[in-house]
């Protein structure tokens, strides 16, 4: 657990961080999310000390970390950068393998985590483990920078933007990736970005940042219902909020029991006294998705089915319009 | 080293790029062989002489075939559609020249005329010359790796230490000085290496560190660049003059200096105006060298834990080392070319030959001193163009 303790940075008089407190549980991560100058990578760069806080304390599990020197405590926090910053004169492999090196691990320890993580990023050491990263495309360039930054088995992730710099295709599938990564391996993870679609989408709780102080520390759905003040409301954007709230649901939480959906072999549906045959929804799908395709067939009910293919269960807008209620 | 080298052009009809240079060089080689003196007979060392183009050699046995064949090496380079057809008609060329010119020495030097003296004319110098650009296009054309350029380079060179040591070219003019002079002339050749040798070591001892430090001080950089600008625009003779009164005052007053070799004339006062020079080109590629290293590069560094020995040695050193290596190639090939100059102040070298051969008004005594000094200018800007390439390519 990283307990962070009235964390602040005075530049002259000017306090670029004021005050920073959050606690982040194994597991779990944290987006800062704000406007540009709002604080959120300086507090990023004071945790593991790239910049020297004024005042305050960061904690991994209960220890105080004020004492260990900035590189030792650096080994124990990965950290992944917009720049990437892979060294450009090592193989993939000798870039992933930096910190286990520094933390002498010995030589089969090491290879055997570089396979395991080039594996687990879609990377396939066979093909990319001697490569340099001039040989690789932005997104394959990134993904390395990742697992480089998880690769001394890290007590929490630091991540800034480190998607900011991939064009919106190849960040949507880096993030989804690094998504299911981080659940299947429990990584903690602490995020700065200024995306809040990426905030939703990665992060468990987002701490919503304005000059230099926390404004609201709250769970995606909790901020978008309950935002504590107009800067929060404008940060989210408040013409699609609905949507966004949709969008962090999936129909199996929302669905009705299925009655008289039939299936009509081609892997359509038909409702019984109805004359169209339509799609099922994947159990997978967002609210959001169920919306959306509703609208798109002009119709009150779809059915939902699992990875098997039978139905599970229908979505109608009724319930789908319900969930927003509720909210501010 | 910020350029894209996955976008290195691929080399597409090797041959058709750029035969501009080969067929411009081979008119210059054709025009030479039929009209520019190749050698010049002398009645003696001093005396400027009469000039023969090949096909007017007296003796024309050998004049015509060796224009023939220089003709045809030239015709192949500039019609060669592969390049090392073109690499090969080049060294050829050069290589018929370089004989050539030994046999018409012997040829055209009359029987028992002890002082006539035969020398290298313009024609030579243009053949040759062409014939060694037309070798060194096609090379490019080729792309050798590091190594390959560094042995041809060293082939070329003992390829003409070999024409000379076979005796070849001994009833040339530049031969009869090097045999006047054949002990000194190794002597003053290795004067040559030291006042190179000697300069560049400290330079790069003193100039590296420098450079870095001018890198983490911004306010360092300034003033040291400025310092080193004004001392490179100093003329090379006033350089070596400026030595001569302040290190003849402190032999003076200091007689155990002046007994370690420290005086006014000689090869201190030589060493310190070449190492002085050898400063910019050092510490102003070591700043680039290192401000080309990416910011994120060493932000990921330090993010991950690496302290500040481990960063500059793993990651900042590397990355900078193709940059710093031109700089020192700069001082290199500088300093072969300045220690020449060094001569004038009594430090030896191959400038002795080169300000004798003035005084004497013997040619062929100038050169003695200025091929040699060409030819290591050359050796070293390849196999550190080499060097500086390989470090690039690791760190592309």
């Amino acid at each position: 657990m990283i307990t962070v303790e009235g964390l602040t940075k005075s530049f002259g008089p000017v306090r670029a961080v004021d005050g920073i407190s959050f606690e982040l549980a194994e597991g779990e991560a944290l987006a800062l999310i704000g406007p540009s100058g709002c604080g959120k990578s300086t507090t990023l760069r004071m945790i593991n000390r790239l910049i020297e806080p004024s005042a305050g304390r960061v904690l991994i599990d209960g220890v105080d970390t004020t004492g260990i020197p900035p590189a030792t405590l650096r080994l124990r926090m990965g950290y992944a950068i917009q720049g990437i910053g892979l060294f450009p004169h090592r193989t993939v492999a000798q870039n992933i393998a930096t910190v286990p090196r520094l933390l002498g691990w010995p030589r089969p320890r090491i290879a055997a985590r570089v396979a395991e993580l080039l594996e687990l990023f879609g990377l396939p050491p066979a093909i990319f483990a001697r490569k340099y990263p001039h040989e690789l495309s932005g997104g394959q360039q990134q993904r390395v920078g990742v697992a480089r930054a998880m690769a001394g088995k890290p007590a929490v992730l630091l991540m800034d933007e480190p998607f900011g710099a991939l064009d919106p295709i190849t960040r949507t599938r880096l993030q989804d990736e690094f998504l299911a990564i981080r659940r299947r391996m429990g990584t903690t993870v602490l995020l700065v970005t200024h995306d809040m679609d990426e905030a939703f989408k990665l992060a468990d709780r987002l701490a919503v940042m304005e000059r230099g102080r926390i404004v609201q520390l709250d769970a995606p759905e909790s901020l978008l219902r309950r935002p504590a003040s107009a800067f929060v409301e404008s940060l989210i954007g408040s013409e699609d909020r609905g949507l966004k709230l949709l969008s962090l649901a999936g129909v199996t939480a929302l669905m009705g029991p299925a009655m008289d959906w039939m299936p009509i072999g081609d892997g359509t549906f038909r409702k019984a006294g109805a004359n169209v045959s339509l799609a099922p929804l994947s159990a997978s799908a967002s609210l959001r998705e169920a919306a959306s395709r509703l609208v798109f067939a002009g119709v009150d009910e779809l059915p939902v089915i699992d990875e098997g293919g039978a139905i599970v269960g229908v979505i109608d807008m009724e319930r789908i319009i319900a969930f927003g209620g509720g909210s501010r | 080293m910020t350029e894209e080298p996955t976008a290195r052009p691929v080399p597409t009809g090797a041959a058709a790029e750029g035969r501009g240079l080969a067929r411009l060089c081979a008119v210059a080689a054709l025009l030479a062989v039929a009209f520019a003196p190749f050698l010049a007979l002398q009645p003696n060392r001093i005396v400027s002489g009469e000039g023969f183009s090949l096909p007017a050699l007296p003796a024309a046995w050998l004049g015509l075939p060796l224009a023939a064949v220089l003709t045809a090496c030239a015709l192949v380079a500039a019609l060669a559609h592969h390049a090392a057809v073109q690499a090969l008609a080049g060294a050829a060329g050069a290589l018929a020249a370089l004989l050539g010119a030994g046999l018409a020495a012997t040829a055209l030097l009359p029987a028992g005329a002890t002082l006539a003296r035969v020398s290298l004319g313009s024609g030579f110098w243009l053949t040759t010359g062409a014939f060694g650009l037309i070798l060194a296009d096609a090379l490019v054309k080729l792309r050798g790796g590091p190594l390959a350029r560094i042995t041809l380079a060293f082939a070329a060179v003992g390829a003409v230490l070999a024409v000379l040591a076979a005796g070849l070219w001994n009833d040339l003019s530049i031969m009869r000085e090097y045999a006047a002079n054949r002990d000194s002339f190794w002597q003053q050749g290795a004067r040559h290496l030291v006042l190179v040798g000697g300069s560049l070591a400290p330079a790069l001892l003193l100039g590296i560190p420098l450079g870095y430090l001018c890198h983490r001080l911004a306010a360092a950089r300034g003033a040291v660049l400025a310092v080193l600008s004004v001392i490179q625009t100093v003329p090379s003779i006033a350089m070596f003059g400026l030595m001569m009164a302040p290190l003849a005052a402190l032999a003076a007053a200091y007689p155990a200096l002046g007994a370690a070799g420290i005086r006014g004339i000689g090869l201190t006062p030589a060493l310190l105006a070449l190492f002085l020079y050898s400063l910019l080109p050092v510490v102003a590629n070591t700043v680039a060298g290192f401000a080309a290293v990416p910011p994120a590069v060493v932000e990921a560094a330090r993010g991950m834990g690496m302290g500040p020995l481990r960063r500059l040695a793993g990651v900042e050193w590397p990355l900078a080392f193709p940059v710093i290596v031109t700089g020192v190639r700069i001082v290199l090939v500088q300093n072969i070319g300045l220690a020449a100059v060094a001569a004038l102040i009594g430090a030896g070298g191959f400038g002795t030959f080169v300000f004798r051969g003035m005084g004497q008004t013997a040619m062929d005594l100038v050169l003695l001193g200025a091929v040699p000094i060409v030819i290591l200018a050359f050796l070293a800007a390849v196999v550190l163009d080499a060097v500086a390439g390989r470090a690039r390519g690791r760190a592309a």
